[in-house]
């Protein structure tokens, strides 16, 4: 009985936080047509979303690529197949690897800091003193955080596709003397333009999922500081899962 | 209680803030438990109590940070939530919130926590300037516009909030604990400003504190709030004269009395539950 009481609670817990998923999402889509517009803070959560996380994008799909073009080059090797790595590379990369392992890098990396600015916040009452200012706290604080997010993790795939790929040609021809020619012209044969384009929409949705998670998790935030370290833990864990559970059905449905 | 909802008093004007059979609970504890309440335009109420009781609950129910369970919130008659919620927000402009720690934004510099609400209004730039000079003049805190909030002390905090509580004008202002916390000079400072703010701008003030010498500055009316409900309301010097053994428990700040009944039960159930 016990066992069938927490799974129950479990589930209505999880029923709850997809609620409170979609509802932000609804008011955020609301409030996010009607003046007053802020340029400025739109800004600069772009520069947060995106440009701070140039360095951490760069390194994590440059490795990627480079241990890719590694493990599939000694295998390919046995059925004297190496010429390819370049299209496994390129493939892979802009098809899945560089929208998930950025959208992952990213919610470790800005959606913590959301959800811990917002449940700081929200435990600090600043969030009841933007409301008691005649302000709506979901318009200026989860608005352009979540649009900023969309806006830029299609441009950090674009970025990690491009790195990760050259990454793979460093190991290849470098290290593992791989004709450059050939390995850049397998690169491109297979590649098509909706392997790209299937990437970039997929960071966008995922650029919305990791942002919106965060500032619920935030938004929400209950019980002082330690309130506030559960709310960040549990925005990159849900995040990240919601992340990859919206991998699987995108890939599925739309590609 | 016959009269109609929101309806003028019988002296004739309508409440400034009208608050009727508020009830609110919170994961299954019951915080407010039928409390009404008025407030007349350019009258000064000061709600005291135990800590815990509601208080804070009670003020945000009046500008709408919590939304009741049953009951009605009425500002200048019209019902809070019976309004869209832009129309909310543009109600709530009519407020000016001081809170508990001053919950100033700090990502922000001083001045650009009291320019906020200009801004966000859309005043231009010579205006919002010279308005937040004004508004850190009279709580005096002039030079301090470029330090964030994590350079002052607990005091000048609360002051910033009240210097950008003040700056959009508002009719009503709202004080959360203004002085808790506070050693007892910051205390009468604090008491200062909120009798130079009533002088100079004659604003509608609910505050809320648990120091009687406060509240007996600067209130206009003192009510008691324990166990959900306002006890007993009266003028300060009256309030202090009461006889009401609640009243005179809180006044004389005594351990036993009717008011720690029900906290001392409390207590001892959850030790039962507990053993």
């Amino acid at each position: 009985m016990r066992l069938l009481e927490a799974i129950g609670r479990m589930v209505l817990r999880l029923l709850e936080e997809i609620g409170r998923f979609f509802q932000m999402l609804g008011r955020a889509a609301a409030w996010a047509v009607r003046p007053p517009y802020d340029v400025a803070e739109h800004v600069r959560q772009m520069v947060r979303v995106g440009v701070d996380s140039i360095p951490v994008v760069f390194l994590t799909t440059l490795f990627t690529g480079m241990v890719l073009a590694l493990q599939t080059y000694n295998g390919f090797a046995r059925f004297h197949a190496e010429d390819f790595v370049g299209s496994v590379v390129a493939l892979s990369l802009c098809r899945e690897l560089s929208p998930v392992l950025t959208a992952l890098m990213v919610t470790g990396r800005v959606g913590s800091s959301m959800a811990a600015e917002l449940g700081t916040m929200r435990v600090t009452e600043q969030i009841d003193a933007l409301t008691a200012l005649g302000t709506e706290p979901v318009q200026y604080l989860v608005v352009p955080r979540v649009s900023a997010s969309i806006l830029m993790m299609p441009l950090l795939v674009v970025l990690g596709d491009a790195v990760g790929m050259y990454g793979g040609y460093l190991v290849a021809v470098q290290l593992l003397g791989a004709n450059p020619v050939t390995y850049v012209e397998n690169s491109f044969q297979f590649l098509e333009v909706s392997d790209v384009t299937s990437g970039i929409v997929k960071a966008a949705f995922f650029g919305l999922i990791f942002a919106n998670v965060a500032c619920v998790r935030g938004y929400f935030t209950e019980g002082g500081a330690e309130g506030v370290g559960r709310s960040t833990t549990r925005a990159v864990v849900s995040g990240s899962l919601a992340i990859l559970f919206a991998d699987f059905f995108l890939t599925k449905l739309l590609f | 209680m016959s009269r109609r909802a929101g309806a003028p008093d019988p002296s004739g004007s309508v409440p400034k803030i009208r608050v009727e059979n508020l009830r609110k609970s919170f994961h299954g504890k019951v915080v407010l438990d039928g409390v009404d309440l008025s407030i007349a335009k350019g009258e000064s109420l000061v709600v005291v109590g135990p800590s815990g009781t509601g208080k804070s609950v009670l003020l945000k129910h009046m500008i709408g940070l919590v939304c009741p369970d049953s009951g009605k919130v009425y500002i200048d008659g019209q019902d809070f939530w019976a309004i869209s919620d832009s129309e909310r927000t543009s109600v709530r402009r009519k407020f000016g919130m001081s809170f508990q720690e001053g919950a100033l934004f700090d990502s922000m510099t001083v001045f650009d926590n009291v320019a906020f609400p200009l801004r966000r209004s859309g005043r231009p730039p010579d205006e919002v300037r010279r308005r937040v000079r004004e508004c850190l003049d009279m709580v005096h805190l002039p030079n301090v516009e470029g330090k964030s909030p994590s350079e002052l002390s607990g005091g000048m905090r609360r002051r910033v909030g009240f210097a950008r509580a003040i700056a959009h004008q508002p009719e009503i202002l709202l004080f959360d604990e203004p002085n808790t916390g506070l050693d007892p000079i910051m205390t009468d400072v604090i008491d200062e400003v909120i009798l130079e703010l009533k002088q100079r701008l004659d604003p509608t003030i609910a505050t809320i504190t648990h120091h009687m010498e406060s509240a007996r500055k600067i209130g206009d009316r003192i009510a008691l709030l324990h166990g959900g409900r306002i006890l007993y309301e009266a003028p300060p010097d009256e309030f202090l004269r009461s006889d009401n053994p609640a009243v005179r428990q809180f006044v004389e700040g005594r351990a036993e009395g009717p008011l720690t009944v029900e906290f001392e039960r409390e207590i001892k159930s959850a030790a039962s539950e507990g053993a």
